[in-house]
């Protein structure tokens, strides 16, 4: 697999803060594959993703390369899709969901207004909403959480971008939505043949899909390389930690059953 | 103090926080400033302005003294502004916190009240309870509160509302705490700030009522103030414009600083939560 | 039984629509035992939670707690026995006053219940957060001061203050950090043995219940459709609700990548 993108001694810093949120960071993104970057509260994921994605606030002074393998940098919204954890913020309230989802048709592939509303019924379908012709009418209140969640995907994806940048898009979801939601994310980027950079603080999330990881901690990328490798033969006490954490549902569970 | 730090570190803090520091030492020290009665008559009538160096700014038509007038109308301005948007603020945060607390028939009565004085020009009301009532400086004071309570009031309801519902008063109720104290304690400090910035303009348009009372000869006619200033200058306007002028660059003045100052809280709180 | 609920219902109306909330809901808890509660969002989990904290009404149905009749408790009554069930509430940010101090935290439980005497205060305080791993010192900072961890570990602090026979978690560790997560779990089992409390602990992660719980109640569409000791509903779940929980809980795959666990 070709680099899609090579980032090199990236550092951030966010504006009035002199602690940078992300420094030193060498990482490549593959075209066509599923990373995961994993890390847990402060690590810096989150301000790697809004870096690529070129969502991070003004003042934010960005030093290091990335180099893009097309030559210029996506575009975001027609080359890059962008997934956050709340749908509800990223969601316009006084909107429609059609006239969400067609705008990114709309502005970026030319579509006359008709053409992007039909486009936006066919993501509707594919994100696999139940009464596609219903909800393209509907407010985004008018949702549940993993229904607005999936209408934020097709919004992101309704310009046939490239790249698919998932934010903790399942944090606020509960456990089945988030089972859901990550099958379709998997099967979408599939179809397409698209690039994912899916952003989790949960390990085991990504182990079930992603074909390389990226462990972030404290601003700093920790180590990255295939899903397998890593977490077989994890290199870094910081992942040993964050693997030993895991708890699943065959765990040893930290009560005596003989009590009940 | 950290708030104040704070507040000169943005411009409009540093320049509204200035002007008023400045317009209220002149209130303090108007005696010092410019001894005697300001209404008294000073020198020849009409002086022009930067001509005689005892009156600076000239003198009116009877010969008082302008800068005296201007020196110690500050007081005023500042007094009655002051005054009536504590005033008014009082009102609004009772009525709001009985309305958001009460619930039911009680917060219906109160918002039809609240509705009822928000509908009616509040410069209409203080015209009328002024008229009725006769000038005097507490009389003006009330009448502007009268018109200005509303605002507040509404704000602090919604702000109760929303506070009521969240986790930390869930929190004290489950530990046990009167709702007497829950009210006190929990929701009415986090209730507090945004009605406190509306403070700034209320103490800015209670300025301009005030002047635009005096100046209809509805202010206490035994205090200077800048409206009677204004409204004295309004007859030999064409001759000596300088006595309509100079009132009104210090009403001006006072009035930028009190919003100057507001954006600068705002800026600072925003930045606080950020 | 120290907590016995039986046929608790409730109904929302959204949009002009009746929706019920909770149907017909009975379940009993002994003390010193944690009962898991279970379900996707929209269950009625949460609902139930604030229902037994007397945060919000309920319908029908009873509640009885510690043998007197929980729900028909009111004004100072329900204020001095509300000490004997306590909550911890899943946001660490919101559950407490902004402008509140460590020590005002978790002295206001210590005065209105007047546990200890006021000039004890103070050191009951230190006692509390050390036994919840803090400093003691930590009593004279501002609650914005500490993090998200710490933080739940205070607000256990004030759940155990009042010295409750029964506490409500309600998503309490859902917030945190995987690696503090594990602390506070072992945090809270480690005070239920050492105190006997009973937990409820309101969860849609069933892994983070399978390590806590005795038993566990399964939650859907406002109705409770399993209820049994922890190891039946995880290895032998009879409703479909229980299925689709389990299917969904994410495993550390190791190999390559297959196809994912979460076709359900």
């Amino acid at each position: 697999m070709s680099a899609l993108c090579e980032i090199r001694e990236l550092e951030v810093a966010y504006r009035g803060n002199s602690v940078p949120a992300l420094t030193n960071i060498d990482l490549d993104i593959h075209a066509g594959e599923r990373l995961a970057i994993i890390g847990e509260s402060g690590s810096g994921k989150s301000t790697l993703a809004r870096t690529i994605a070129r969502l991070l606030p003004a003042g934010a002074r960005v030093r290091g390369e990335m180099r893009w393998s097309l030559g210029q940098a996506p575009l975001p919204g027609r080359d890059m899709g962008f997934v956050f954890q709340d749908p509800a913020a990223s969601l316009n309230p006084v909107l429609t969901v059609g006239e969400q989802v067609a705008e990114g048709a709309r502005l970026h592939l030319g579509l006359t207004r008709r053409t992007a509303y039909e486009r936006a019924l066919d993501m509707l379908e594919r994100v696999r909403i139940p009464d596609p012709a219903k909800v393209l009418k509907a407010f985004p209140h008018q949702l549940s959480g993993g229904q607005r969640q999936r209408v934020a995907i097709a919004a992101a994806l309704a310009a046939g971008p490239g790249i698919l940048i998932a934010d903790e898009a399942t944090s606020a979801l509960d456990m089945i939505v988030q089972a859901e939601i990550v099958s379709l994310l998997d099967e979408l980027v599939r179809e397409a043949g698209m690039t994912l950079i899916f952003i989790t603080h949960d390990i085991a999330l990504a182990s079930g899909f992603a074909d390389r990881v990226a462990i972030f901690r404290d601003g700093g990328l920790v180590e990255a390389g295939p899903t397998g490798a890593i977490l077989t033969s994890p290199k870094d006490v910081y992942t040993r930690a964050l693997l030993a954490s895991h708890r699943d549902l065959s765990t040893p569970p930290l009560i005596s059953e003989a009590a009940s | 103090m950290r708030r104040i730090r704070n507040l000169m570190k943005t411009p409009e803090g540093m320049a509204g926080f200035g002007i008023l520091a400045t317009l209220i030492l002149v209130a303090l020290f108007a005696p010092v400033l410019s001894p005697g009665d300001p209404l008294r008559i000073a020198g020849d009538p009409l002086l022009a302005p930067f001509v005689d160096p005892a009156f600076p700014l000239g003198t009116d038509r009877l010969g008082r003294d302008v800068l005296a007038g201007i020196i110690h109308g500050t007081r005023t301005s500042l007094a009655v502004g002051i005054a009536a948007a504590i005033a008014a603020i009082a009102i609004g945060l009772c009525v709001g916190l009985a309305a958001g607390f009460a619930g039911g028939l009680v917060e219906e009565a109160l918002m039809r009240v609240i509705d009822a004085f928000q509908i009616v020009p509040s410069f209409l009301l203080a015209l009328a309870f002024v008229s009725v009532i006769g000038a005097s400086v507490p009389v003006v004071v009330l009448a502007i509160a009268l018109g200005a309570w509303a605002d507040p009031a509404r704000l602090t309801r919604a702000q109760v509302l929303s506070i009521r519902e969240r986790d930390y008063v869930a929190a004290a109720r489950v530990i046990g705490m009167h709702p007497v104290e829950i009210a006190w304690k929990e929701i009415l400090p986090n209730a507090l700030p945004p009605v406190l910035a509306l403070s700034a303009i209320i103490v800015a348009a209670a300025i301009l009522t005030e002047a635009a009372l005096s100046f209809l000869g509805l202010g206490d006619p035994n205090i200077v103030t800048w409206g009677s200033m204004i409204a004295e200058g309004r007859n030999v306007l064409r001759s000596s414009p300088s006595l309509s002028i100079f009132p009104g660059i210090a009403l001006v003045v006072t009035v930028i600083g009190v919003y100057l100052l507001s954006e600068g809280f705002g800026k600072t709180l925003a930045g606080s939560e950020a | 039984m120290l907590l016995d609920i039986a046929n608790l219902s409730k109904r929302f109306s959204s949009g002009g629509r009746d929706v019920a909330a909770l149907n017909d809901v009975s379940l009993t808890l002994p003390p010193g035992e944690t009962l898991g509660l279970v379900g996707a969002s929209g269950s009625g989990k949460s609902t139930l939670a604030r229902i037994l904290l007397r945060l919000t009404s309920a319908d029908a149905g009873s509640i009885r707690f510690e043998g007197k009749d929980w729900l028909a408790l009111s004004g100072a009554e329900l204020r001095r026995r509300r000490a004997k069930m306590q909550m911890v509430f899943q946001d660490v940010l919101g559950a407490f006053n902004p402008r509140a101090t460590v020590a005002s935290v978790l002295g206001d439980p210590l005065r209105i219940h007047d546990i200890v005497p006021k000039v004890e205060r103070p050191r009951e305080i230190a006692t509390l957060l050390e036994r919840v791993g803090l400093p003691a010192s930590y009593a004279s900072r501002s609650i914005r001061e500490v993090s998200g961890g710490q933080r739940q570990r205070i607000a256990i602090a004030r759940a155990i203050a009042t010295r409750p026979s029964l506490i409500v978690l309600d998503e309490a560790v859902s917030a945190l950090d995987v690696s503090i997560r594990g602390k506070i779990l072992e945090l809270l089992v480690e005070l239920q043995q050492e105190r006997g409390i009973a937990c409820l602990f309101v969860s849609h992660d069933l892994a983070v219940l399978r390590a806590v719980s005795h038993r566990i109640a399964v939650m859907e569409a406002g109705r409770l459709v399993e209820i049994a000791s922890a190891r039946q509903v995880i290895e032998n779940p009879q409703s479909s609700a229980a299925r689709a929980l389990i299917a969904a809980v994410p495993r550390l795959v190791t190999g390559m990548p297959e196809r994912p666990h979460h076709d359900v």
